[in-house]
Formats: C-alpha cells, sequence, structure tokens
C-alpha cells in the first residue's frame, strides 16, 4: 500500500486539474481550489523541510569534520541568527516590515552577498568569452555575429556607431538587434516551448497514469 | 597581416593572458562611469513604450497587482524598474497591491517603496493620528499614499503557479491576512470589491526566473484573462519575447536597457539611466575582448597548421 497510495492520488489529483482546465463547475472546480490549498501548504511545509534537511547535511560535515567543516559551521550559526532574529527581535509579525532588525539583516548582509555573487558573473562572462567564443565553424560565427549585434543594439552604443557608421534606415544596429530577438529569437524560443510542453504533457500523463513511478523513489 | 616573429609572440602572449587583466578592465570599465556620472541618450524600443501604454491607459482609482518574483541577486537589473513602476503608479493615482510568489519579493518592493520615499524629497511621516499607523503614509514627490487604501503588502505564498491558480477563483483564499499586521484583508479599503484574480484592472510582474512572467502568463492572462506586463532580467526576457508578439503580454521590459527606456518614458531618470553607461562600456570591452580573442586564436593556429606541414 505504500506505493498504491500515493499512486492512487496522484491520479485523481493529476485528473481533476486536467478535467477542471475544461470544466471549472462544481465539483471540479472546488476540488481542484482544495487541491490547490493542499498543494500550497504541502509547499510551506517543503521549506521547512528542506531547512531542516540543510541543518542536518552542515552538522554531520562538522561531526565527521569534513575539508568544508568550516563552511558549514557559517551555514548553521547564520540560519539561526536570522530565523531568531526573525521570529523573537523584529516585531513579530511585521518582521519583514522596513526598520526591523529582521530587514537591517536582509539589507546590509543578505543583500550585498547575492549582489556580489552575481556581480561576479560579469568578470566571469568576459574572462570565458575571450577564452571560449571563437569563430571555429559557420554556426559558430553565426552565434557569434547575433551575439556582437545584440549586444551592442541593447546599448545606445549601437545608435551611436549606426550613426558614424552612416548606416541607412531601418540598418542601424539597434533595430538589425531588434529583428533578432523578435523573428530568430522568437522562433527559436516557441519551437523550444512547444517542444518542452509536449514533453510535461507525456510526462504528466504517464505520471497520472502510474506508468511512471521513479518520483516516488525507491528501486 | 604582417605575422613575423613578434607578431607571433604578441598573439601567444594575447591566448595567455593573465584574466586577472580582463577583471581589471572590466573593473574599470563598470565603476568609472559610476563616478563621473556620464550620461547616454536612450532610445525607446516598442515593447517598452507598450507597457508604459499599458500603465497609462489605466484610469485613476485603478486597482494594479505587483508580483515581484525576484530577489537581490536581481535587484541592479529589476529595482530601477519596481521603483519607477511605484513612481508612475503613484503619480497617475493607480492603487497598487504587492505580493510575491518568491519570499524575498515583498522584501524587494518595501525597500523600493523605502526608497522612492526617501529619495523623492518625501519622509516617513510619524504621527499617530493617521489612519493606521505613522508609517503607513508615504510621501512621494507630490502625492500622499496610504496603506490599505492606496497600497497594501499582502506578502509571499508559497505555492508557485497553484498561487496564481487560487487567486484567479479566490484572493482571499491565496491570501488571508496582509503581510504588515497580519489582519484580515477584508478590513483594508483597498480590497473592496477585489475577489478575484479578473478584478484587478493590470497585472505587473518583476520575474528572474521561476515562478514568474511565463507563469503568470500562463495561469493569469491564458486563464483568467487579465492584462499582464513583465519586467524581466535580461537573460531571462528572450524567452517571454513570444507572449510579446501573440499579445499575451501587454508590455515587456528587458535588463537594465528597458528599466532605463521606462525611466526615459516616464520623465523619471534614475538608477538604470545612470548606469547603462557601465552597462554599454562593459558590453563594448566584452567585444573588443572577443575580437582580440579570435584574432590571436586565428593568426597562430595558422602558425601552427604551417609548422605541422
Amino acid at each position: 500500500m505504500k506505493r498504491e497510495i500515493p499512486l492512487i492520488l496522484t491520479a485523481i489529483v493529476g485528473l481533476t486539474f486536467v478535467v477542471q482546465f475544461f470544466v471549472p463547475h462544481y465539483p471540479m472546480g472546488f476540488l481542484a481550489d482544495m487541491f490547490s490549498d493542499w498543494f500550497s501548504i504541502i509547499a510551506a511545509a517543503a521549506i521547512w523541510l528542506g531547512a531542516l534537511n540543510l541543518m542536518r547535511v552542515s552538522a554531520e560535515k562538522i561531526y565527521k569534520r569534513e575539508k568544508d567543516r568550516f563552511y558549514a559551521g557559517v551555514t548553521i550559526a547564520s540560519f539561526f541568527l536570522i530565523v531568531i532574529i526573525g521570529f523573537f527581535f523584529s516585531g513579530g509579525r511585521s518582521f519583514q516590515e522596513p526598520g526591523t532588525r529582521f530587514d537591517w539583516l536582509y539589507i546590509n548582509i543578505y543583500t550585498p552577498l547575492m549582489a556580489t555573487m552575481f556581480a561576479l558573473l560579469a568578470f566571469f562572462v568576459a574572462s570565458a568569452s575571450y577564452r571560449a567564443f571563437r569563430a571555429r565553424n559557420a554556426q559558430a560565427t553565426v552565434l557569434l555575429l547575433a551575439a556582437f549585434v545584440v549586444m551592442l543594439g541593447r546599448t545606445p552604443f549601437g545608435d551611436w556607431i549606426s550613426n558614424v557608421l552612416f548606416l541607412p534606415e531601418g540598418w542601424g544596429i539597434a533595430n538589425l538587434s531588434n529583428i533578432i530577438m523578435n523573428y530568430f529569437n522568437v522562433a527559436g524560443q516557441r519551437a523550444i516551448m512547444i517542444g518542452i510542453a509536449l514533453g510535461i504533457v507525456s510526462t504528466s500523463l504517464r505520471i497520472i497514469l502510474g506508468i511512471e513511478r521513479t518520483y516516488l523513489g525507491g528501486d | 597581416m604582417s605575422n613575423g616573429p613578434f607578431g607571433q609572440k604578441l598573439f601567444q602572449a594575447l591566448l595567455r593572458i593573465d584574466r586577472r587583466i580582463i577583471f581589471l578592465v572590466i573593473f574599470l570599465a563598470l565603476s568609472i562611469p559610476i563616478f563621473l556620472g556620464l550620461r547616454i541618450d536612450i532610445t525607446v524600443t516598442q515593447e517598452v513604450r507598450l507597457f508604459y501604454n499599458s500603465v497609462e491607459a489605466l484610469s485613476s482609482g485603478s486597482r494594479v497587482l505587483l508580483s515581484f518574483d525576484y530577489d537581490p541577486g536581481s535587484e541592479p537589473e529589476l529595482q530601477p524598474m519596481a521603483e519607477t513602476g511605484f513612481r508612475h503608479l503613484i503619480k497617475n493615482h493607480i492603487k497598487f497591491i504587492i505580493m510575491g510568489l518568491w519570499p524575498q519579493g515583498p522584501m524587494q518592493a518595501n525597500k523600493a517603496l523605502t526608497r522612492i520615499n526617501e529619495v523623492d524629497e518625501g519622509f516617513l511621516v510619524d504621527n499617530g493620528d493617521t489612519l493606521y499607523f505613522g508609517r503607513d503614509l508615504l510621501v512621494v514627490g507630490p502625492d500622499t499614499i496610504r496603506y490599505g487604501i492606496d497600497f497594501i503588502n499582502l506578502g509571499f505564498q508559497a505555492g508557485n503557479e497553484l498561487v496564481i491558480q487560487r487567486m484567479g477563483s479566490s484572493i482571499r483564499a491565496a491570501f488571508a491576512n496582509d503581510a504588515r499586521y497580519g489582519r484580515p484583508i477584508d478590513q483594508f479599503p483597498i480590497m473592496n470589491g477585489l475577489n478575484k484574480l479578473s478584478d484587478f484592472d493590470l497585472v505587473i510582474n518583476w520575474s528572474a526566473g521561476y515562478p514568474g512572467t511565463v507563469e503568470w502568463v500562463q495561469f493569469a492572462v491564458d486563464r483568467f484573462h487579465v492584462p499582464c506586463g513583465a519586467g524581466n532580467t535580461a537573460v531571462q526576457a528572450p524567452q517571454v519575447y513570444p507572449y510579446l508578439d501573440t499579445g499575451q503580454l501587454s508590455g515587456l521590459m528587458g535588463g537594465m536597457k528597458g528599466g532605463a527606456e521606462y525611466e526615459q518614458l516616464t520623465g523619471m531618470r534614475a538608477k538604470a539611466t545612470m548606469s547603462m553607461v557601465s552597462q554599454t562600456a562593459a558590453h563594448i570591452f566584452v567585444v573588443l575582448f572577443i575580437v582580440i580573442g579570435n584574432l590571436a586564436y586565428f593568426m597562430t593556429r595558422g602558425r601552427k597548421k604551417e609548422g605541422r606541414a
């Protein structure tokens, strides 16, 4: 029964959502709303599950004296710091409001750390482009040229250089960039979207019908 | 081009260039324009104009849902859009309801509101005579907005796209209480008559990934027929362009450039406009690096082939 009950639940919930998309009336609409509420509760519980799992993995690293145990210690200390301050020293329910201690930590520690992580991308992208972005063949050359046009066309420099080079109206770098984004990019993205959608439909059907069972875990 | 022994050595050296030199050049390209306060003219694209027009088309007193679906990692790109968006809505006397499918989203909204309140010669009014509490009264330029009447923060709700789906039939089922006081949202005048997603005049989504604009289009627009405009990171924007073409998105801002164009249209030049010179300089240097890297690669590759022959 450990496998049968989840399979039956999955089939009922999955079919309900499919049917209520086309027939949103009672009882399908009511059932879909109820399952959506269940999902929100499970998703909220999953956040805690994830946090507790992070603590367990980090504590194990420290206990086993692994190489990265220092970082695991920082993770645990940061977790408890923000949880304790958020729960007990930030005005209760209004803990996210400007001026609270939780807000201070968010603005002065969390935000700069996240910003630093993502800001590093600019440097690594520049370095990686220099080393790896080569016109080795026709396809790579087309990709390279498209990248040049979009990169320059998405900045005011594209307009400036178009004026300097006296490029005719409609053939400026910004216009070419828009053509690439609105036609070539859209065509490619649509193909990817349709492909993904078909894949999701087939995978969902396999899960609803109980053919695909790997999500249950085990052998 | 001459490719003698000196040239050959030069190209070999260019191929082995220390990456720290590249880092330094990018750092200087990004930082010098900021310190010099350089400005640059920006051409407005059609997709940003569409977004601007969709807000302008709203009448005074309309109610807009703002979904903040990003975290501080995407702040440089999305926060300027969010701040200009708030200014634009406040200037046009449009009421707004804040929420987030990302846990950090509502805090980013608070941050943007606090900033425009401070920068636009406003101040946080601190007296006990206002409708709820002093900090519920925001002054932005010549306009004053009141919490619960002109704006409200519903906070974060876990559940990704199913939150949108739930709001389609009942907003109160997804957000029973507001985020600031934990009070039932029915106690706030702004929520009068707002029962489901289709009661909003417009949804604006600031998005950096999943859940984000794709989910808002698939559920809010396609299912519940609410118009939706979006501001995305430059990386994500290409993925949602197909929705623009079909009219599923009523406007789109991509990356910092999109934010700068929006600032230009609203006449409120701020952070995105100021950062455009830095971004332009960085793009130019990346292009130059790629050109130099390819030049050095082909020059040395030809010599290697000759050597092998």
